[in-house]
């Protein structure tokens, strides 16, 4: 029963890191970029919808769309600000502001909402529910968490595969020049994988809050690396993989915290993770892509 | 290749940065690391670090009773400890302005930003030497503060220090003191306190062992605990990056059937023990420590959580003696906020300096190492005794360490209670 309670946590856990690696993966799929300001993204989706439901009073639906709105704007215009004007540049000044785009929006955060930390109330109104005469107890935002985050890779991968935004985006991740001569707008494109990121963004940083209800500049820094990691162990560029590496990594963390020790759950993650790159160097469900020197 | 070259190359170094973080055994995310150092100066601007203002030594030309002696503050005003550095500063803010309005000895504040960094502790603190502090009111936290106690121990430069709680803060430095509880006397205290008023009789221990404070609290409560034939059943860790998810830890403390989690951490854990303790029906008593305090300011917070919550601390913000009330009140008027501990802590620290300087011949030209010795005879001498928001009769040995009494809490319908 302990271990089905530990799974389900983990399963939980990994489906919030599934849903914030779906944003590195797609960026990096499409635009060939780390956008490490993505963590942050999840942050500022968090204090959106947090004062949505506690400053202005709406229902916890609208103040999840509400957060959606601005992620996506702010995502578009960060896409826009930061990272166009550097679409020539070496990938590693893109990468360094990235970082850059990252400090500011927690400094940001900070002067906005200052250092203490707010409690958040949970979004989803379900009790938990009791299996077993009440030895197994899984809550309510476990349930909805693991829910949306299936129907979110359901949707993302229709899009990507039957839609023609989705066929464009596949176009410019195989080839940015062929795709713009073939009449592929390749900034829109770009906006649209970056405005669809954020928004995945903000209903990431909503769960993740109502799991573990603390909102602080800071909140997304961990996950965001996290499930960074979890887009690597999938296979960076990968819906499916970022799916796969997202949960078990979360299943990971809680097995390792349970039955080896709190201590080194995390090395132990990442103990995971550079054996499967040693084996599989593009991770689990990665593409192996030739590139002609 | 180039490529797959560079993605090797971030990815290496994205888990350098995790294997770094992992093994650094600070209370540090991989994010606070950066950014910048700049001084934050929360005198409003009276003062500037640029200045070319004579230095303090030299200034012969003011009357000893205009011109300033000057507090040197260091805490973190941003990053993810800034909550404990900007209560801080603007408590002893407050005891600033108020002593100064007094007329006679008069003070300046500086406070500057360390970011919870012993590397940028040390950057601000000779930042302020330059600027001309006289005595140092720092660090708020305790991993910056044992690097820069070493400094300001080879310069001379009196410290009293609000809450950084642990012994190597103090150890071997005749002029370091601290206004807060060393982590081992609250470790000490809560054991001996748990036991005595049979508050639980099996009990379970949740830390953080990335952090000093946390695990200084939980080695010397475990040993005690021993000593009292306490019955500690479950002993789980996290670390600040695992700070999300205690299902395991909680699950464990369930299973070995304890009644009663110590909890020797910050309230922002605590505050997501305590909601998924509720969510998995798990229902023991909770005792934490100072940390735990700020637990019910939290904004949104829903206090009936923490309902029966219990904790040493040596300040409430809802106590009803007349300075507490004050206090509160005009740290309300000025940052909106109700004060937490380290608040209280910054505004004793500054009023612990006055009285101790308030009956000798002090001039604002005398050098750091002048007052050190002059605070140093006075702190440490028999008839010294402080009265603050923190504690009543507070007295110090030589050792740096204080003497007051632990104040035992319960939390109920949202407020502290007194226990005793």
């Amino acid at each position: 029963m302990d271990f089905l309670s530990y799974f389900i946590s983990g399963i939980s856990l990994g489906s919030i890191y599934a849903i914030i690696a779906l944003g590195y993966t797609m960026v990096y799929g499409i635009a060939k970029m780390l956008n490490f300001a993505h963590g942050d993204v999840i942050m500022v989706g968090g204090y959106m919808s947090f004062m949505a439901t506690t400053n202005f009073g709406w229902p916890p639906l609208l103040s999840v769309l509400f957060a959606m709105v601005v992620c996506t704007v702010l995502g578009i215009l960060i896409e826009q600000l930061a990272y166009k004007p550097l679409r020539a540049a070496p990938s590693l000044a893109v990468l360094i502001t990235a970082i850059g785009v990252s400090y500011f929006l927690q400094n940001a955060a900070l002067l906005i909402w200052s250092a203490n930390p707010k409690s958040f109330s949970s979004i989803v109104p379900f009790d938990s529910l009791r299996l077993f005469g009440g030895k197994l107890i899984i809550s309510g935002t476990t349930i909805v968490t693991i829910i949306v985050c299936i129907v979110i890779i359901s949707a993302l991968n229709t899009i990507v595969n039957k839609t023609k935004v989705g066929k464009a985006m596949r176009a410019v991740s195989e080839d940015k020049d062929a795709a713009q001569l073939m009449g592929v707008s390749v900034n829109k494109t770009i906006s649209i994988t970056f405005a669809i990121g954020s928004a995945l963004a903000a209903i990431a940083g909503v769960l993740l809050c109502s799991a573990y209800p603390i909102l602080m500049p800071t909140t997304g820094a961990m996950p965001g690396i996290k499930a960074f990691t979890a887009a690597v162990f999938g296979g960076i560029g990968s819906i499916p993989g970022a799916f796969l590496g997202g949960i078990l990594l979360g299943i990971i963390e809680i097995l390792g915290k349970a039955y080896v020790s709190t201590q080194l759950s995390d090395a132990i993650v990442f103990a995971v993770l550079i054996i499967i790159l040693l084996v599989k160097p593009t991770g689990l469900l990665g593409k192996k892509v030739l590139v002609k020197v | 290749m180039r490529r797959k070259n560079y993605f090797t190359f971030v990815v290496a170094l994205v888990l350098c940065l995790a294997l770094l973080v992992g093994c650094s055994g600070q209370a540090e995310k991989p994010t606070d690391t950066s950014g910048s150092a700049a001084p934050v100066d929360t005198d409003g601007g009276k003062s500037d670090v640029t200045e070319p203002s004579a230095p303090v030594d030299t200034d012969g030309g003011k009357s000893a009773d205009t011109a300033p002696i000057k507090l040197g503050g260091i805490g973190p005003l941003t990053g993810g400890a800034a909550v404990y550095g900007i209560a801080a500063a603007n408590g002893a803010k407050i005891a600033v302005d108020e002593i100064n309005a007094l007329g006679g000895m008069q003070f300046e504040l500086k406070f500057e930003d360390d970011e919870h960094d012993a590397e940028k502790s040390v950057n601000a603190y000779n930042a302020l030497k330059d600027w001309g502090m006289q005595i140092l009111v720092g660090t708020v936290t305790t991993t910056p503060g044992i690097a820069v106690t070493t400094e300001s121990f080879s310069d001379r430069i009196f410290t009293l220090t609000p809450s950084a709680s642990s012994p190597a803060v103090i150890e071997g430095k005749d002029n370091v003191f601290q206004m807060c509880f060393t982590d081992p006397n609250q470790g000490i205290a809560s054991a001996q306190y748990i036991q005595e008023k049979q508050l639980g009789t099996k009990v379970a221990i949740i830390y953080n062992n990335a952090d000093a404070y946390s695990t200084g609290i939980y080695e010397k409560f475990a040993s005690e605990a021993k000593a009292k034939n306490l019955e500690v059943v479950s002993t789980t860790t996290f670390t600040d990056d695992t700070a999300n998810d205690f299902s395991v830890q909680l699950t464990e403390a369930q299973k070995a059937g304890a009644d009663l989690i110590f909890l020797p951490i910050y309230y922002q854990p605590a505050s997501l023990i305590l909601a998924q303790a509720k969510a998995m029906d798990y229902k023991p008593a909770f005792f934490g420590v100072d940390g735990m305090d700020g637990i019910l300011t939290m904004e949104n917070f829903d206090t009936a959580l923490a309902e029966g919550v219990m904790l040493l601390t040596p300040f409430a913000a809802d106590a009803t003696d007349e300075r507490t009330v004050a206090f509160v009140k005009k740290y309300d008027e000025l940052y909106k906020e109700v004060p937490n501990q380290f608040a209280a802590d910054g505004y004793d620290v500054v009023y612990a300096i006055y009285e101790a300087l308030k009956d000798k011949d002090v001039k604002a030209e005398m050098s750091p190492s002048d007052l050190c010795d002059l605070l140093i005879e006075a702190f440490t001498s028999e008839s010294f005794v402080f009265n603050g928001l923190t504690g009543e009769n507070m007295t110090w040995a030589k050792s740096g360490e204080v003497a007051k009494a632990p104040k035992g809490m319960v939390i109920e319908n949202g407020v502290y209670v007194g226990m005793d």
